[in-house]
């Protein structure tokens, strides 16, 4: 079934008796040329270019919950490709491109909505860092604008410019950059995929990998042995977890970051706007919320919640620079489980078992890689090559020294 | 969140600053192979239930600590003095 | 309408407010939502989606329909709800989400295009043409969508933050409450008690009732009495504890000055965080609705909350009442009405076999099936059997059963337990640590239930505790058992809302069950059902039971979603209280910062700190000509700068010399008495951390400096390395950076200067050499080291005497063709130099890429060493420090290519960090990164900044621009 305009309308006409299920519920087959474990925006997106660009259909995506119920369902729904390291950079930027297309390519509305991204800076020595930032977007051919105070001003006439504790110099614009309906990522790869006959596997947890000399041939689940060909662990906030299955310890720790929203209110932000100086972030939802954060709680944490100190502190962040959203009010607090690694980089990449491959380690900035995540870990599921963007994410760089290092922070995980 | 710091008593989350699994007091000793600094400085349990990790009272005694903590309730159910451990 | 005599509402305080523009009367004690009611006024809002008419469906803090605007003279509160704001006079309250009036608004146009308004329909459409997403289908979406405005001013209002302590926090002043409290406060535990609303008692206030043979409320003002005359009981109204935290923590919002006009020095709110030892959630039950078609027009409201009118605030909502109810609830309801003098219209019970004794009509086994009237209710249409007819009537009460009021067990992660004997769900528990629910919100709905339960849970804390517990006999109350009802949506043709606040129908979850959106995460996402204001309390459960009976399995297997923090919306401004303009941060000055300020200095931020950037002298008009000037100053006389703020650490012990060994790269056990090093710090993960001297003072004792931005990072990394891996080491350290001010004096007149004013002449003090030196009688410190790159000193004194001293150093300075310089002189200085900042060592370089590989000592291990030695962190490919010199004005953050080479990411081999014009060379000069730099000096770069519009050819050259021998340092 394809979606249109013109379905809803005549549906609409019709009492809606007729729109048919988004996805099937198929039992697990035996065995599948090739299994994505985690049913997540990332899992699901693999499978879908596993299908799309490697025509390989005979594939399951294993989901321990329900789709899209892990960090995909929790964020804050920020897109972007602002990154200023070779290796992050033409990664992100090719997630952007995938964005840019993903309504025609899934058929699904995902709602990506351009509004501007502006990184705001608070001293010459910050100007600096983000001219080096934006600098190195232009340098690969995307956007970046360099604001000052007054360009800042005519933007967001509203933010406290004479009384905040760190006076605002100037912002980084990234025009391209903006957020998108989270839930719908999901949803639309994982129709979009069964529609080329992707398994989607719910209520199935993976409980064992089973490797024979060296290879994977299957897992073990809740709904009985599953044999396949390749295995792909896709499943941040769980993958110390999943890793060990196959005997692995990776490089990652597990932090909490809580988000909020308000209760819906009439157009207001029209950016995504971030402060330099204090851990805090907004941009407004087509709802209406006012949707934002902060950093972690700093932490290791599985428990999806957190603590009050990083909620306040993100509330005196936004009084500070932004005192007209005092009186919007925090309707929900929720937390995701982030795979914190220690360059703040993401992992894409083979294991030591021949077959099982790994992509995980996102950090907090896993949202906006949904497209490009699944693009190149199905690339590399498929070919057993790395993706040309995704070269440098290499479980092996924390032992050589060949890091991702955007924030500067070192190899300790929650600092990123 | 609070912890119960052993010179200092109840105090409230935000008086101390994490620093990640005690796993970091198992420096290796010089000359050890290369495997054995990216282990230390990398790769991590990460466990999903109890947990130990290190914690300094920052705004109060100065004191690192070792924590024992469940990462999925948060229940703490231990804190040491890092320097009081056996064999510091 | 006002009922004479009922109600607790103060008749003899009169209250004028306002209404979109319309002044109405009201009484002290009166919601907005009750003094509208009495005034016949029943339409109080639009709805998110369809903009249908509403009126209240509660009476409480989860209303879903009656959210309007207040605004005060300088500002406007969106989405506050009308049952719980308190009028005062004065206050001006507006509707809201509308366009046009309320009466009229242009919006409700999408009603009649709810067909095509499905649960998720946008996912399906607005996808073509492209372009027309961001520039006509969401600035459309969003224009209709969100609900209050905000008025885009800044938040002028006054907020607080506080904390409290409790052995005993009880949550809910009701019956439960109440004798929670007692027991507790008898016991001598410290106890707060916290309700929501302005009165202790609870549903006793609406409901009524006996206790102990009295009337309920008399109980109640008994306990209260006793309760506010003990010292250890701390009683919170207009506080409603919004969430549960780690180890006893809640959060609490306090309403100190919502109910009353605006006050000087009043807070509109207060947040709370409250450490309780042990909770007791007695939170009461919420009264569920029931889906029929049209069931959400103004005038349809929960049989809870006709009876919180008409007892509480002495205000019937209508003049002909039904009621559709199948408890004994709905039937006292309509007594109470009578008795009254008000008109029930019927009683409509879905039970067959109930008593229809009653003073009106009451039709069993049947069903409210439809509603009509264009702006509130006029008639509703009831089904029994087979037979349906009208009933003319302006308000109908509702009950679909209770919930227990559990979201705070949900907090932290507790997963609600389905009580099919209750047809609920009732609180896990332990699923807080430390906090027992009771009463109601425990599933416990009698009065005596709520008063043995609350005794039982405070009786289990004290225990706990170790309180001896006391002895109260429980007072006699009604025991009724609790009627189980699963009444969740009538069968009928229609729209039957199940979240009102967000237009969630029972038809939009069987759609999303159709679309195989089955998971119950799944459908709230895809209809939005919980989403709203009111967070599902009044949908959540009826909303799963559609779903479980769409998609053929029971309640529990169906699953909940969960309730998170905060319990009701919390604005940003009270959890951010104290953040606003400078609160957001503490403000550390130097001790010379009223003299800078004298000198008309500005100021800038430097971490915390606030350092003057340039002292501008008349006739500068300019930042650049006042830098200038300095740097000359200092190159060709003596300048004065404050460097108080770089980080102090004293650091003493037999083992300080080793200790400084295994944190610096280089050696320090070598360092004669006397004598200063620079020393360079790495990361264990091999990265610098930071860079300073360090003076040996005595045999076993070192003063570390460290930059400004790290001397805390420093800090807790010195605790660390000494805690963990050397405890037993002979060493003690602390900071001492803000128990001395500190002065960098430099210039060829440097000397000059300090022997004019030191009690006796500067001796021999050789070039990284220190001496103890009386000024003024006090004994400071002197350090010769340079940042300047000339004959340069620091002279430290014990803090109070900081100003004192900078003020004579200038002064005696400026006799000298000196002064003080800044910030920007001060890096101009040091770039001249080539001496590494943040800028340099920004955490992601080297020792090796900052050309200081030679300083990391093979002789001895030191922190961060052998993660240094990885491959990818040395060789050709790493980008080296050098220097850039042009006549072009360069900027930092520019982007290096070699000439000729397509600008591209591939050609992309480095960056500017630094960069300044250099009076002394007369040129610009930038610090910069460059891939295999130091192999490349005397080639040439271009400096490519597209932000900034420059592109450059420059020279590559060493990055000490200036005096590469250091002869001026030493001289």
């Amino acid at each position: 079934m394809r979606y249109s305009g013109l379905k809803v309308l005549t549906e609409g006409l019709f009492g809606n008796k007729g729109w048919k299920p988004a996805w099937r519920d198929p039992a697990p087959k035996a065995e599948y040329d090739a299994i994505v474990i985690g049913g997540g925006g990332h899992g699901l997106s693999t499978a879908y270019y596993l299908a799309k660009n490697h025509k390989l259909t005979n594939v399951a995506v294993l989901e321990k919950g329900y789709l899209g119920g892990g960090n995909v369902g929790r964020n804050t729904t920020i897109v972007r490709a602002n990154y200023f390291l070779p290796g992050n950079q033409e990664f992100y930027s090719h997630s952007l491109k995938l964005w840019e297309g993903l309504e025609a390519e899934l058929n699904y509305n995902v709602m990506h909505s351009q509004r501007g991204l502006i990184n705001l800076f608070h001293s010459d020595g910050q100007r600096d860092a983000f001219a080096r930032r934006g600098n190195a977007m232009v340098t690969l051919g995307d956007d970046a604008v360099l604001l000052d105070r007054e360009g800042v001003r005519e933007l967001l006439p509203w933010l406290d410019f004479e009384q905040t504790r760190f006076p605002i110099y100037g912002g980084l614009l990234h025009p391209r950059g903006g957020t998108a309906r989270h839930d719908a990522v999901a949803w639309g790869y994982a129709r979009a995929g069964d529609r080329r006959g992707v398994d989607l596997i719910q209520n199935c947890e993976v409980t064992g990998i089973d490797i024979e000399g060296g290879r994977v041939v299957g897992v073990q689940t809740t709904r009985g042995a599953i044999r396949a060909k390749k295995v792909g662990i896709v499943v941040a906030g769980r993958s110390s977890q999943v890793a060990a299955m196959a005997g692995m310890r990776l490089p990652i720790e597990s932090h909490v970051l809580q988000a909020f929203v308000t209760e819906g209110l009439k157009p207001v932000i029209d950016h995504v706007i971030s402060f330099g100086m204090g851990h805090f972030y907004i941009s407004q939802s087509d709802k209406g919320g006012l949707v934002f954060g902060g950093d972690l709680d700093f932490y290791a944490s599985y428990a999806a919640r957190g603590n009050l100190p990083m909620v306040e502190h993100v509330m005196e962040a936004g009084m500070t620079l932004m005192p007209m959203i005092g009186r919007a009010r925090v309707l929900r607090s929720w937390g995701g489980i982030m795979d914190m690694s220690p360059d703040g980089s993401p992992i894409i990449d083979k294991t030591h078992v021949e077959g099982l491959y790994l992509d995980c380690g996102w950090n907090y900035g896993g949202f906006k890689a949904v497209p490009a995540s699944g693009w190149c870990m199905a690339h590399l599921m498929a070919t057993d090559q790395p993706h040309d963007v995704a070269r440098r994410f290499r479980l092996d760089r924390f032992r050589t020294g060949h890091l991702l290092d955007e924030e500067g922070t070192g190899s300790q995980h929650n600092l990123h | 969140m609070r912890l119960t710091c052993p010179l200092c008593g109840d105090r409230d989350r935000r008086e101390f600053h994490y620093y990640g699994s005690d796993a970091y007091l198992d420096r290796p000793a010089e000359g050890a192979a290369p495997a054995a600094w990216d282990d230390y400085l990398h790769n991590r349990d990460n466990p999903a239930g109890l947990t130990k990790d290190l914690w300094y009272h920052e705004q109060g005694c100065a004191q690192w600590l070792v924590v024992t903590r469940n990462t999925v309730t948060h229940e703490v159910s231990a804190v040491e003095l890092v320097a009081g451990r056996a064999g510091a | 309408m006002r009922i004479e005599g009922k109600g607790l509402i103060d008749r003899a305080h009169p209250v004028r407010f306002s209404f979109d523009g319309t002044s109405y009367g009201g009484y002290r004690g009166d919601t907005l939502a009750s003094a509208l009611l009495a005034n016949g006024v029943r339409l109080m809002g639009r709805s998110f989606k369809y903009h249908r008419p509403r009126g209240p469906l509660t009476a409480g803090s989860e209303e879903p329909n009656a959210l309007v605007e207040i605004h005060g003279k300088t500002n406007q509160t969106p989405n506050v709800r009308a049952t719980v704001q308190e009028i005062f006079d004065g206050l001006e309250a507006r509707s809201q989400n509308r366009l046009g009036s309320l009466k009229y608004d242009l919006l409700e146009v999408n009603d009649l295009l709810a067909p095509f308004f499905s649960a998720g329909f946008y996912y399906k459409t607005f996808m073509w043409p492209r372009a027309f997403w961001e520039s006509v289908y969401e600035p459309m979406i969003r224009r209709a969508a969100g609900l209050g405005r905000l008025s885009g001013k800044h938040d002028e209002g006054a907020y607080e933050k506080a904390w409290a302590w409790c052995d005993l926090l009880v949550i809910g002043a009701g019956p439960a409450g109440l004798m929670a409290a007692l027991t507790a406060a008898r016991a001598g535990a410290q106890v707060i008690l916290a309700d929501e609303t302005p009165i202790l008692g609870g549903r006793l206030a609406s409901d009524g009732g006996m206790i102990g043979g009295e009337p309920a409320l008399v109980w109640a003002a008994a306990v209260e009495a006793e309760l506010r005359s003990l010292p250890n009981v701390r009683i919170m109204t207009r506080t409603t504890i919004t969430g549960a935290y780690d180890n006893g923590t809640y959060g609490a919002l306090e309403r100190v000055g919502l109910h009353r006009p605006a006050k000087a020095n009043l807070p509109r709110e207060c947040f709370w965080r409250i450490v309780a030892r042990r909770a007791v959630l007695a939170a009461g039950a919420m009264e569920r609705p029931v889906a029929f078609p049209d069931n959400d027009r103004p005038g349809i409201m929960l049989t809870s909350a006709v009876r919180t009118y008409l007892n509480r605030y002495g205000v019937v909502p209508g003049q002909r009442i039904t009621i559709f109810d199948g408890s004994e609830t709905g039937r006292a309801l309509a007594r109470e009405l009578m008795a009254a003098g008000v008109q029930v219209a019927g009683i409509i019970d879905p039970r067959p076999d109930a008593s229809s004794l009653e003073d009106c009509p009451v039709h069993l086994g049947a069903e409210v099936v439809g509603s009509r009237g264009r702006l509130g209710l006029s008639g509703i249409t009831v089904r029994k059997g087979a037979e349906t007819f009208e009933v003319e009537t302006d308000c109908l009460a509702i009950s679909g059963g209770w919930n227990p009021t559990l979201h705070l067990t949900c907090h932290m992660n507790g997963r609600p337990r389905w009580a099919e004997d209750l047809m609920a769900f009732v609180p896990m528990e332990g699923a807080v640590p430390g906090l027992v629910a009771a009463g109601a919100a425990a599933g416990r709905f009698s009065t005596h239930g709520a008063l043995a339960g609350g005794q039982a849970a405070a009786q289990g804390a004290l225990a706990d505790l170790g309180f001896k517990v006391p002895d109260i006999a429980l007072p006699e109350a009604e025991d009724a058992p609790c009627q189980p009802r699963a009444l969740w949506a009538v069968a009928a043709e229609g729209r039957a809302w199940v979240d009102f606040a967000n237009d969630v129908t029972t038809k939009d979850v069987r759609l999303a069950a159709q679309e195989n959106y089955r998971s119950v995460e799944h459908m709230k996402r895809y209809t939005t059902q919980g989403m709203a204001p009111d967070q599902g309390k009044n949908s959540n459960v009826a909303a799963l039971a559609v779903l479980a009976d769409a998609t053929g399995r029971s309640i529990p297997e169906t699953g909940i979603t969960t309730f998170r923090p905060p319990y009701v919306p919390v604005s940003i401004a009270a959890m951010g209280a104290g953040g606003r303009g400078a609160g957001f941060a503490p403000q550390r000055l130097m001790t010379s910062d009223q003299a800078s300020r004298d000198r008309m200095a500005p100021m800038i931020e430097a971490g915390l700190w606030y350092r003057p950037s340039y002292f501008p002298k008349p006739g500068e008009t300019t930042w650049k000509e006042a830098c200038d000037r300095e740097v000359m100053m200092v190159r060709n006389a003596v300048g004065v700068a404050d460097v108080s703020t770089l980080g102090k650490i004293d650091i003493q012990g037999r083992d300080a010399a080793r200790f400084l060994d295994l944190v610096y790269t280089n050696t320090f056990s070598t360092l004669p008495v006397g004598r200063v090093r620079y020393g360079l710090m790495l990361r264990e993960d091999g990265m610098v951390l930071d860079d300073g001297t360090s003076a040996r003072l005595g045999e076993n004792h070192f003063l570390m400096t460290t930059t400004t931005a790290a001397a805390g990072l420093v800090m807790r990394h010195l605790d660390f390395v000494h805690q963990a891996f050397c405890a037993d080491w002979d060493l003690r350290f602390i900071s001492v950076t803000e128990s001395w001010a500190q002065f960098a004096v430099a210039g060829p007149k440097a000397r000059a200067l300090l022997n004019s004013m030191l009690d006796a002449p500067l001796g021999d003090v050789p070039f990284m050499g220190l001496a103890s030196v009386p000024v003024g009688g006090v004994e400071a410190r002197l350090f010769r080291i340079s940042f300047s790159g000339e004959e340069g000193y620091e002279i430290a004194v014990p803090t109070r005497y900081g100003e004192a001293l900078f003020r004579d150093l200038l002064a005696r300075a400026e006799t000298m063709g000196g002064g003080p310089y800044g910030m920007e002189a001060l890096n101009v200085l040091r770039i001249e130099k080539g001496f590494v900042t943040h800028a340099e060592i920004h955490g992601r370089v080297t020792a090796f890429d900052i050309g200081m590989a030679k300083i990391v000592s093979a002789k001895k291990d030191c922190i961060g060493k052998a993660a240094s030695q990885r491959p990818g962190l040395s060789g050709p490919e790493r980008q080296q420090l050098v220097g850039l010199r042009s006549f072009a004005p360069l900027t930092a953050g520019a982007h290096l290519f070699r000439p000729g080479a397509v600008i591209g990411q591939a050609a992309d081999e480095g960056y500017s960090t630094s960069t300044c014009w250099s009076p002394t060379l007369n040129c610009w000069l930038a610090l910069a990164f460059l891939t295999d730099g130091r192999a490349r000096l005397g080639e040439q770069v271009r400096l490519v900044d597209h932000l900034r519009g420059k592109d450059v050819v420059c020279d590559v050259c060493d990055p000490v621009f200036l005096d590469p021998d250091g002869g001026r340092m030493r001289a």
